[in-house]
């Protein structure tokens, strides 16, 4: 921080705590009340009684705020701190002037906490490299083994799986196929592939993730390579875990199903999933990661559990629900990707919230997701969707809080963060409705033969 | 041995936010707000390894004071004070090592145990130096203003001449 900043800071705190190291090593802290004079670059304060003020050494001032909440602690945490040296000799009880030379501080108020905690990584790194030195072992940050799977693999993004493939076995159900144990290696073959992807974005983005001092909990990253809590090679091996266990059960769901078209969904599944981050493709450094996530999350899980159970067959039904799912499953990304975008820009990765400006990209927001809803209720009128996908609109309020969130806070990455949240459970809302619709369906169908559950 | 003056202690325990203050490779003052633990006769600090600058100053010099100076930090109270000592810092294993102080640091921030709960949120938050602070001089300023003289205390291991 340049010094006159410090000093303009300093102005604000009621007092300020003069600091010098006295003449026997220990540093010596007391308060006073300073004057300022920015222009020159100076304060003054009266010379504290009893004590002597070094003439030919540092001298530090610093302002330190909290506000106290009883029954919680505090915040409002800010500090700051000027060095300089004194302009004339110390004369006691007389006032004395120091001239600043440099400043350093933190408001969390401009800086969030968890981006401040970011910006200590690399100091994190070297504190922990120098403890291995001096202990002889190695001495590093650690996880309990469940939170740690659960933050590596990043497992609350798996309802982008669950609702998909939910759906594909809910409309396969309607449409009188259901096999339970296909339909649980379906959802856990989903899960391993997804899981692959997650834990293979972090193997692969490692620069972007590096140079994003602003994760959120929505970040594309787990940071658990950033953090020291597991080795890049054991992610690369957790994801090949993940991809071999999903190839497994393609092959065994495909060997017992014949079906050409499962094939090619599983084959492009796998394909898109590596494909996201992995190199030579990288496809979501190239604007493509939302086609592809909208692909993977949306046609082709939704598809791929339908034809599981229908053994090849593929209606138009299936396709027309996947498309407002995999729009919104598009848009969590897309939305995720905003407070990124900084870091993601350093390491070239070009999201299209890196491309686009601003409002071309709250814009775009609005537009998709309306999108979804409108396929939703022309799905419905054309007779295509059963009617109880109505209820599917119940979600709607949430658009407009998202794209004024997105709005208020497109720079505020820890002020996006509650609508990020708001955006996933849009998602995972339209996704159980659609579901619970799908469920009211079959049943109505079953109670009530010939009751219309459908338009046209 | 607890030999601080029952107002230094009090303040001690009362304040939310202390500044510790070390002293930097370039025989600098380096101030850094911390909360204050106060336990048997020593004091308590934590530093995350995210901000552990502190903790290779206070390794290569040991000296360091803690002030206690903001009344909004203290409940209101106006008087002042400043202890130094020596510090060493306790980081056996950073990973729990600090937890012998958590009963004391949740007296003063109840909120840490929720944070704490969610430590795979900010793992390397909870990854932490406990720093010991051995009290050798205390200065108390019984209205507060550095215009008046403080009240100088010394343990009593070391001779008042050498404090």
């Amino acid at each position: 921080m340049d010094a006159r900043l410090g000093l303009r800071k300093l102005v604000d705190y009621p007092f300020q705590v003069l600091s010098w190291v006295d003449d026997d090593g220990y540093p010596v802290s007391v308060a006073v009340q300073a004057r300022f004079d920015l222009a020159a670059g100076t304060a003054s304060f009266e010379t504290p009684t009893g004590l002597s003020l070094p003439a030919e050494r540092d001298l530090s001032l610093t302002g330190s705020h909290i506000r106290p909440r009883p029954g919680y602690g505090y915040d409002e945490r800010r500090h700051v701190t000027v060095w300089g040296r004194l302009l004339g000799p110390p004369a006691a009880g007389g006032e004395v002037a120091l001239r600043a030379v440099r400043a350093w501080g933190w408001d969390e108020e401009e800086m969030p906490f968890v981006e401040y905690s970011e910006r200590g990584l690399p100091q994190s790194r070297r504190y922990f490299a120098g403890l291995s030195e001096q202990f002889g072992r190695r001495v590093g940050p650690r996880l309990g083994r469940g939170w740690l799977f659960f933050r590596a693999t990043r497992l609350p993004f798996l309802s982008a799986t669950f609702v998909p493939v939910l759906l594909g076995i809910a409309i396969a159900a309607k449409d009188g196929y259901f096999d339970p144990f296909a339909a649980l290696l379906t959802i856990v073959g989903g899960a391993a592939v997804h899981l692959g992807l997650n834990v293979a974005n972090d193997v692969f983005d490692v620069e972007a993730d590096e140079a994003n001092v602003t994760p959120t909990r929505f970040s594309g990253g787990s940071r658990v390579i950033q953090y020291g809590l597991v080795g890049r090679r054991q992610m690369a091996r957790l994801s090949l875990g993940f991809y071999l266990l999903a190839a497994a059960i393609g092959l065994f769901l495909l060997a017992t199903r014949y079906s050409p078209a499962l094939l090619i969904i599983g084959a492009l599944g796998m394909f898109v999933s590596f494909a996201y981050t992995a190199p030579p493709f990288r496809l979501v450094y190239r604007g493509l990661g939302e086609i592809c996530v909208a692909l993977g999350f949306g046609p082709l899980m939704l598809l791929g559990a339908y034809v599981v159970q229908t053994r090849g067959a593929i209606t138009p039904e299936a396709v027309v629900v996947s498309i407002p799912v995999a729009i919104l499953v598009a848009l969590i990304l897309y939305v995720n990707e905003i407070p990124d975008r900084s870091g993601d820009e350093a390491a070239g990765k070009r999201t299209l919230p890196v491309r686009w400006p601003r409002d071309l990209v709250v814009n775009v927001y609005l537009a998709a997701a309306i999108l979804a809803f409108a396929v939703v209720v022309l799905g419905v009128l054309v007779g295509w969707l059963p009617i109880p996908a109505l209820l599917a609109l119940a979600a709607l309020p949430l658009v407009p809080r998202i794209y004024a969130g997105l709005q208020r806070y497109y720079d505020q990455p820890y002020g996006l963060m509650a609508f990020l949240g708001v955006n996933v459970q849009l998602h995972l809302f339209v996704g159980a409705l659609l579901l619970i619709a799908y469920v009211l369906a079959i049943a109505l169908t079953a109670l009530v033969p010939g009751a219309p559950v459908f338009f046209g | 041995m607890d030999w601080l003056p029952t107002e230094v202690r009090e303040l001690l325990e009362a304040a939310l936010v202390a500044e510790l203050t070390v002293v930097n490779e370039r025989g600098s003052p380096v101030t850094y707000p911390l909360i204050p633990l106060y336990d048997d006769g020593r004091i308590y600090m934590t530093s995350s390894v995210l901000f552990s600058k502190k903790l290779e100053h206070l390794k290569r010099d040991a000296h360091v004071c803690v002030s206690v100076t903001d009344p909004v930090a203290t409940g209101g109270r106006s008087d002042r004070a400043t202890i130094q000592g020596e510090a060493r810092v306790l980081e056996d294993d950073p990973h729990t090592t600090w937890e012998r102080v958590l009963p004391i640091w949740r007296a003063k921030e109840p909120a840490i145990d929720l944070f704490y709960k969610q430590r795979f949120g900010l793992p390397l938050f909870f990854e932490r130096s406990l720093i010991e602070i051995i009290p050798r001089r205390a200065l108390y300023w019984a209205d507060g203003g550095s215009q008046s003289a403080p009240s100088v205390s010394v343990a009593p291991e070391i001779p008042p001449e050498a404090g």
